[in-house]
């Protein structure tokens, strides 16, 4: 459950809250993992399983890893020079840094929305219909019917639908960053990784992404970086506590917020550094 | 304490930064002076005062001693300083030979013309000798034809053959280097890419003279060595660098966010190079092609050397071909001061300042144009 | 809304993946173009260094062309060589402060969005499209037929001194045409440089002036260096614009006056290849004389590639 236990992959077991919620089947597994820009390490020796349909929160102070590790998931890392990475990661059971898989297979089924909104210089429509293009929906009314349908689970439809042929960065930034889950979930990915998503938001576009995250759950698995504590607190069912490239504690959301087990992570939550 | 001195205390200061802000408007001094100068020069022919007719009004020799020197200096097209150098008997001499001239050239038809009017200058004519209506750049002899439509085509057809081969292997490279390239491989090609630029014209030039000429002729097995198509890819060569520059820049500078999105999304790295990262960088590459243009309509001593400049209307590329810009260089240094060749071979450099001006103004439009509807305020 | 709840997409292996064709196309046919290019420069100066370095010889670099201009064994590019350096090193003096002052004006003084910063802006680039061939006549109208003879009105009476093709003249053409290169590069250079040290300078109480010449430009001299060193090898090859302002097909002496016309390396390279009587024959020398303009323009172009080159890195650390 800390660090300690590094050879065993962290697991919460506490039925804390949702009892359901650790009856879920593990969708990634990481063992060992560690990633070096470099020479500098940047993650060191992380194992961690997260659960199938839930929402894992990753926390820790700036540099801790956290996005790091997030960008392991769908081999982001890969398009920066210098990265090395050792260890593995499991997605269903399934080594995605083996040589036979497919970037493209990877990221079709684990999709990512990025710190910063970042639609392309395209109308709405075209934001989301490249990315279904791209893996071969090419009819205009299925286009047309999963742009809606898209849209609709993103919360976005009211506000765009008679707008939808003009350019996506016409859009406020909540709006925007509303369009590239959209964008997302129109692929049906298994798993979301969401780099914190609000950061660049005011409080109002922030608490529609909670709501959205929160209906996106019954549908995905769904694992977000954030900054923010109480969004942690509010959104997710298991939160894991980084720091300096170490996985420190993981568990229920509402034990790492009420009982941590480890000093740090209480001083951390409770703001006492970070 | 001296809170509130600013620039007063510091007269020489605010010379100097006087000084700094005139100097800077050297560059649109230039750019009007250009323009002015190049002008001025052609600026007879524009508003009809030139004229190269033979058959002009003739004055017995005698008038010498009536005429007033103005009258005498402009009979005899001199300038100032020309009249003021000239004696009594080298003017008698002159005002001879124009009597001589006048009664030679009136057995021709066509010597009464002034072909520097604009109907000769563009529009076909029936010359002596000629079957049927025709574009001639001939400016020999006695009757000195300007039509200046067989320039303009040579200079279209070999600034097309040009961008043809030039457009698409700097784009591909641009392509190449910017999206696929490792980091390490972009770090050399792009210099070197760019060293091209760095070969002046005149070796380009004798490399399709030499060269070039040659392999085309074995290749494709046409009659005259030189003509638009060795001009044209030679031509080719400096635009290449040109067009890959600035479409290089503009696909480097899209947003590394877009990419990110794409590759996210699955698509794989040429389907984010095609799909995103083009179209956005598309007002770049557009510009990079229209200056690639201007820089082929402009260019001199490539197609002065390989082109073969035969002034003919012709639209196969396997002709001989005049440019503007060779015909400018080429008879320029044969023309006599302030006459009507020379006039009317400046009027051809203010043609070709205007066509790079307003194509450089217009790639600007369209850029800002584009920008601004891809920033989402359409 | 799709409300069948935990419908996730069943399992897909990644491996699924066919043979991506349009990839391999895509990426085969702009590697391609890149290597069509580089292959080309490489045509170019193989056969250049191949067959002028078979002429090359310390005698042909050192010696004039008196006896027969085209026979490698007896001319020489010497006076070429001279004349080349000349119009091209006066045209640093000239072109160089104003460009790095206008520079200077873009970059510290003027607002970015003024409608006059746009007009310096887009004639900068303007010029920079103006045709070679045009400045030619530019420097023949304004700086021969103006300037000049209005100097010889003023200076010598009936005289034809300054009224004709001469050094300066061709010299001063060309850094009309040039400044456009060494405004661009000097500009690249000050904005790279981090506000915060001009703002640490007036913090001191400096003023801007002198934050400007004590601490902006000597950062900003190795793309100063940049700039000059693109445009005298941009000049170097140029001969369009010397056509009618200064280059001589032949002249007896080395020019010595501002007023004297000179021999040009790259107008040779013209010259032997359109005015010889017997392309064979000249061959030999026309490959040296090329051999000698693009070793000089083409090292230029190197030596200017890894200043910049060393002065990104260097201003990447400072950031």
């Amino acid at each position: 459950m800390t660090e300690k236990s590094s050879p065993q992959i962290a697991l919460p077991k506490v039925a804390a809250t949702s009892g359901a919620a650790d009856a879920a089947p593990v969708i990634i597994k990481v063992r060992e993992l560690s990633l070096f820009y470099g020479a500098a390490q940047a993650l060191n020796q992380i194992s961690i399983a997260i659960r199938k349909n839930l929402v894992t929160a990753f926390i820790g102070p700036s540099g801790c890893g956290k996005s790091t590790l997030l960008r392991c998931f769908n081999r982001m890392n890969d398009l920066i020079d210098n990265v090395r990475i050792e260890g593995q990661v499991e997605i269903n059971g399934e080594d995605i840094y083996s040589k036979e898989v497919h970037l493209i297979e990877l990221r079709k089924q684990v999709g990512m929305v990025f710190q910063r909104s970042n639609p392309f210089p395209k109308s709405i429509f075209e934001n989301i219909a490249y990315a279904l293009r791209l893996h071969g929906t090419t009819r205009r009314a299925e286009l047309e019917e999963i742009v809606e349908r898209s849209l609709r689970q993103a919360a976005l439809w009211d506000e765009v639908k008679d707008r939808l042929h003009t350019s996506a960065l016409g859009l406020s930034g909540g709006q925007q960053q509303r369009l590239c889950i959209a964008r997302a979930i129109a692929i049906r990915p298994e798993i979301i990784l969401m780099d914190e998503p609000a950061s660049a938001l005011d409080p109002l576009a922030t608490a529609r992404i909670e709501e959205l995250i929160l209906e996106l759950k019954r549908d995905f698995t769904i694992v977000i970086v954030t900054h923010n504590m109480q969004q942690a607190a509010r959104i997710s069912d298991h939160t894991a506590f980084f720091y300096l490239g170490r996985l420190v504690e993981y568990d229920a959301t509402t034990k790492i917020f009420t009982h941590p087990a480890v000093k740090q992570t209480e001083d951390y939550v409770t703001g006492r550094f970070g | 304490m001296g809170l509130k001195r600013g620039h007063q205390a510091h007269p020489i200061e605010w010379l100097v930064e006087r000084g700094i802000f005139l100097v800077a408007t050297t560059a649109i001094l230039m750019v009007f002076l250009i323009f002015v100068f190049v002008a001025r020069e052609a600026l007879p022919v524009f508003l009809g005062q030139t004229n190269s007719s033979l058959v002009q009004e003739v004055l017995p020799v005698e008038k010498m001693n009536t005429l007033t020197p103005v009258e005498l200096q402009k009979y005899l097209g001199l300038s100032a300083k020309q009249y003021r150098e000239l004696d009594r008997e080298s003017i008698r001499a002159l005002m001879e030979v124009k009597i001589e001239g006048a009664t030679e050239a009136s057995h021709d038809k066509d010597a009464g013309l002034n072909t520097t009017a604009w109907r000769y200058l563009i529009g076909p004519h029936q010359w002596t000798g000629y079957e049927r209506p025709a574009y001639i750049w001939q400016p020999v002899s006695q009757i000195h034809k300007y039509n200046i439509v067989p320039l303009l085509i040579g200079s279209l057809k070999v600034t097309l053959v040009a961008l043809l081969f030039s457009v698409p292997l700097a784009l591909g490279a641009a392509i190449y280097v910017s999206q696929l390239a490792s980091t390490r491989a972009r770090e050399w090609l792009k210099p070197s890419i760019e060293l091209l630029a760095g070969i002046p014209s005149v070796v380009l030039g004798f490399f399709a003279l030499l060269v070039l000429a040659t392999l085309l002729q074995k290749l494709f097995g046409y009659q005259g060595r030189l003509n638009a198509l060795v001009a044209g890819v030679a031509l080719g060569l400096a635009v290449i660098p040109v067009v890959f520059s600035i479409a290089e820049d503009a696909l480097s500078s899209v947003p590394r966010s877009y990419t990110q999105a794409a590759l996210a999304l699955g698509s794989s790295r040429w389907q984010t190079a095609w799909q995103i990262v083009l179209p956005a960088a598309l007002p770049g590459v557009f510009a990079a092609v229209v200056l690639g243009f201007g820089r082929a309509m402009g260019e001199t001593m490539v197609v002065l050397m390989a082109s073969g400049n035969a002034s003919i209307v012709s639209g196969s590329i396997f002709d001989s071909t005049r440019t503007i810009t060779a015909t400018i260089a080429a008879e320029l240094a044969e023309t006599v001061f302030g006459g009507h060749h020379y006039r009317v071979l400046f009027m051809l450099g203010t043609l070709l300042f205007i066509i790079t001006f307003v194509s450089n103004l217009a790639a600007g439009q369209v850029i800002t144009h584009l920008k601004s509807r891809m920033e989402g305020k359409r | 809304m799709s409300a069948t709840a935990s419908t996730a997409p069943a399992l897909r292996p990644f491996r699924s993946r066919r043979f991506d064709l349009a990839s391999f196309v895509f990426s085969g046919l702009t590697g391609l173009a890149t290597f069509l290019i580089i292959a080309i420069l490489l045509v170019i100066l193989g056969n250049v260094i191949y067959s002028g370095g078979a002429s090359l010889s310390w005698r042909f670099i050192t010696s004039g062309t008196e006896s027969d201009m085209f026979d490698v064994r007896k001319a020489g590019v010497l006076p070429m060589i001279i004349g080349t350096t000349a119009r091209v090193l006066l045209m640093t003096i000239f072109v160089l402060p104003v460009g790095v002052i206008t520079a200077i004006y873009l970059t510290e003084y003027a607002a970015s969005t003024s409608r006059f910063t746009r007009v310096i802006r887009s004639a900068i680039n303007n010029l920079a499209g103006v045709p070679s061939i045009v400045f030619g006549l530019f420097g023949l109208g304004f700086f021969i037929n103006f300037i000049g003879q209005h100097l010889d009105g003023v200076l010598h009476g009936t005289d034809t001194v300054w009224g004709k093709p001469a050094l300066v003249w061709a010299s001063l053409t060309l850094a009309v045409m040039t400044l456009p290169v060494v405004v661009v590069a000097t500009e690249e250079s000050l904005r790279a440089i981090p506000s915060g040290l001009r703002e640490a300078s007036l913090a001191l109480g400096a003023t801007k002036l002198q934050t400007i010449a004590k601490i902006v430009l000597p950062q900003a001299l190795p793309g100063i260096l940049t700039g000059a060193i693109l445009a005298i090898s941009r000049a170097a090859g140029e001969v369009a614009p010397i056509l009618f302002t200064g280059a001589a097909y032949y002249m007896a002496d080395l020019p010595t006056r501002l007023s004297d016309q000179f021999m040009d390396l790259g107008y040779h390279v013209f010259i032997l290849s359109t005015q010889s009587p017997d392309i064979e024959k000249t061959r030999p020398i026309l490959y040296a004389t090329v051999l000698v303009l693009l070793l000089l323009t083409i090292a230029l172009n190197v030596v200017a590639i890894f200043v910049r080159a060393r002065m990104r890195r260097n201003l990447r650390m400072l950031q």
